[in-house]
């Protein structure tokens, strides 16, 4: 095999994975706002369905792409907003509540979508190759030559990396998820922090979708996210919380689920077509070997989530 | 550091809080699991009326299909089956706080294992009830090895068990799917030969002989199975020293520990044991309803267990009930367009029933601040 056919490859495999990734990398921003705000919501799977289905079916009714991503940030916030007067203002449990979301998001997206699935037509955002830098030839190809969408997700994660680490709002949303008790002391409003960065995170997993239906794989099908929530879930504690190292993963996670399509030219595959269901299996195994890196990290380092991850805050009682 | 010296005025605004009553009225507890469920119900027909459905044509459908004569209690009780097997399972695991989610896929590897016995691994010749245990108890290795590995994980190195057994069960559908497009593949298309007569789980239509009455009733009898299991657990929760021990690791690990209960093999045992039944779910079904297996047999068994196991608070014999309540739900949905419906109101179901029993805990209050 030729070394330019690697070559060639490889950087359609990274241009891939930076596409593909860009839905992940929405949705594990997002949650890494909810949860150092100390609220876990599991159900990223259905807030990123519900924004799947209805972008592309605004944008298909409506005939405009960008109104298709605000519906889903819309639907995917209020989704957000459901888990946070249950797991906030009622203070359920948040692992049962954010179950709840995901079997209600993916149930109601194959209903909503159900008349969507022959519908190929739905405006799409548009693909933007930035003038000049696209031209560049390796770098180019890899992260200048994009849909719209994949720019956003490119600087959403250092963005939120500024926020949370650089500014004092982020500040303050890091206390309300480490020591909610001292962050209120502060005069820090935790109920209403709390609810701002869960509907945000709502907010993202629903662009996360959206970029799915309306940029990455431009349709509707039913269950068409096929687990990148739960992904996401797990990229975030693989993460440390941390959005930049998020990105990362996302964009690896992405190659991954790419390979499987990209691989179909290699003569290795074509004498054994059956690999490809294995090949179908790597991003869930990378998930578990990543959580395995990341927990033997966590242990040396003794960092990790959180601390008031999960629990509710209540002001009358004696709190973490 | 400088002290803050103004005072601001004290504003007068009203807001709402909720406010958890001390106690409940008797009368509200009696009547909280009939409100949740008309709640539910009004929930779901508002989405259905959203989602373009007639929601009382949808819930008069369901409930005729699904319950209006024997041969829809015999449909509702096939599918209630698998999700009470699955529904133990799970509700063992979320005893001890162990979030396994991925029912599903311990789900398909039983069926897988049961499916490799009944065409490959035993020898043709051997007896129905021998070739149905050997089936059994390789379905339930399958699922109990599909959770030992993120009870593993879960008790040595503390990785999010809800992560781990749901990736295993991405991993499970493309396991199943490599053997049914490939080496057990009849013809290529998704799905196994026919299994052989010996390995399916009798129907009560194979006794209309002696019983004219069972005749096309096509339930088979792995709902024996399924309730005494039930009542197996049932017993071992409430009335032996482990059943208790684990009871105290999920209410409080750190007394659990000083009692000196051992959680890391409790954690791996319970995981297995909770993969195990769903494992045994997959048996009951490819043995006793598909007779093979195939891509997609399972709605979403693993996934409704979830929620099975929840409305019926952990409780085993409460179970069959909500699992038979969900099995015509999933009679209605193989008959009622769009499909999806069923998935989408045991979301509701679940999120009501959540929420909705915390705020019957609550009282409203309007007050000036």
């Amino acid at each position: 095999m030729e070394l330019s056919f690697w070559a060639g490859f490889l950087i359609s495999l990274l241009a891939a994975g930076i596409t593909y990734g860009t839905g992940i990398l929405f949705a594990s921003v997002g949650e890494i706002f909810a949860e150092r705000a100390g609220v876990l919501n599991v159900g990223l799977e259905g807030m990123m369905l519900m924004g799947a289905v209805t972008a592309y079916l605004t944008a298909y009714r409506t005939g405009n792409a960008w109104v298709g991503l605000l519906a889903a940030i819309g639907v995917g916030g209020l989704m957000a907003l459901l888990h946070a007067f249950v797991t906030i203002t009622l203070r359920a449990d948040q692992v049962v509540s954010g179950l709840a979301l995901a079997l209600l998001g993916s149930g109601m997206s194959a209903v909503i979508g159900a008349p969507l699935v022959e519908v190929r037509t739905a405006p799409r955002l548009p693909e933007f190759p930035i003038p000049g830098l696209a031209d560049i030839p390796v770098l180019g190809t890899i992260f200048f030559d994009h849909n719209i969408i994949v720019y956003a997700g490119l600087l959403a994660a250092p963005l939120a990396w500024w926020f949370i680490y650089r500014t004092r709002p982020g500040m303050e949303l890091r206390a309300v998820g480490e020591y909610p008790a001292a962050a209120d002391v502060l005069g820090i409003n935790v109920v209403r922090q709390r609810y701002a960065y869960v509907i945000l995170g709502g907010m993202l997993a629903g662009v996360g979708g959206a970029a799915l239906s309306l940029a990455i794989t431009p349709l509707w099908i039913e269950d068409m996210t096929a687990g990148q929530g739960w992904i996401a879930l797990g990229l975030v504690i693989f993460a440390g919380w941390n959005p930049l190292l998020a990105a990362f993963g996302s964009y690896l996670f992405g190659a991954l689920g790419r390979l499987p399509l990209d691989a179909q030219q290699l003569p290795l595959f074509l004498a054994a077509p059956q690999l490809g269901y294995f090949m179908k299996m790597l991003p869930y195994l990378f998930v578990i070997i990543l959580m395995l890196i990341s927990a033997r990290g966590n242990m040396r380092r003794r960092i990790g989530a959180p601390a008031a991850l999960g629990q509710a805050y209540m002001r009358e009682e004696r709190g973490v | 550091m400088t002290t803050e010296t103004t005072v601001t005025p004290l504003r007068r605004t009203t807001r709402v809080r909720f406010e958890r009553r001390m106690e409940q009225p008797r009368w509200l507890r009696y009547i909280t699991p009939l409100i949740l469920i008309a709640a539910a119900l009004l929930v779901g027909a508002f989405l259905l009326w959203l989602v373009g459905a007639n929601p009382w044509f949808v819930y008069t459908q369901m409930a005729t299909i699904a319950f209006g004569d024997m041969y829809g209690w015999s449909d509702t009780t096939i599918k209630a089956t698998p999700l009470i097997l699955a529904g133990l399972g799970v509700a063992a695991a979320f005893r001890m706080r162990l979030w396994n989610i991925g029912a599903e896929g311990q789900l398909l590897i039983g069926a897988f294992m049961a499916t490799g016995v009944a065409l490959h691994w035993l020898p043709a010749e051997s007896g129905q009830w021998l070739t149905l245990f050997v089936m059994a108890a390789a379905g339930f290795a399958g699922g109990a090895l599909w959770g030992f590995v993120p009870g593993l994980l879960k008790a040595k190195l503390n990785i999010n068990e809800i992560i781990t057994t749901l990736m295993l069960t991405y991993v499970a559908t493309q396991w199943n799917n490599y053997f049914v497009y490939g080496p057990w593949s009849e013809r290529g298309f998704g799905l196994t030969p026919q299994f052989p007569k010996t390995a399916w789980l009798p129907r009560f239509t194979d006794y209309a002989a002696a019983l004219p009455a069972m005749r096309g009733v096509t339930a088979h009898l792995g709902i024996f199975l399924a309730l005494g299991l039930a009542l197996f657990f049932w017993f071992l929760w409430r009335r032996t020293k482990w059943g208790f021990e684990i009871k105290v690791i999920g209410d409080n690990p750190q007394a659990a520990r000083y009692a000196g209960i051992s959680l890391t093999r409790n954690i791996i045992l319970i995981m297995m044991i909770s993969g195990g039944m769903a494992g045994l779910a997959g048996m009951v079904e490819v043995a006793g309803v598909v007779h093979r297996l195939q891509e997609r047999f399972s709605p979403g068994y693993g996934y409704t267990a979830i929620i099975i196991a929840w409305l019926a608070k952990l409780n085993p014999l409460a179970i069959i009930p909500v699992a038979y309540l969900f099995g015509g739900l999933l009679v209605g949905d193989d008959v009622i367009q769009p499909a999806g419906i069923a998935r989408m109101l045991q979301g509701v179901i679940l999120f009501v029933v959540v929420g909705g029993e915390l705020l019957l805990q609550y009282r409203v209050k309007v007050e000036r601040v």
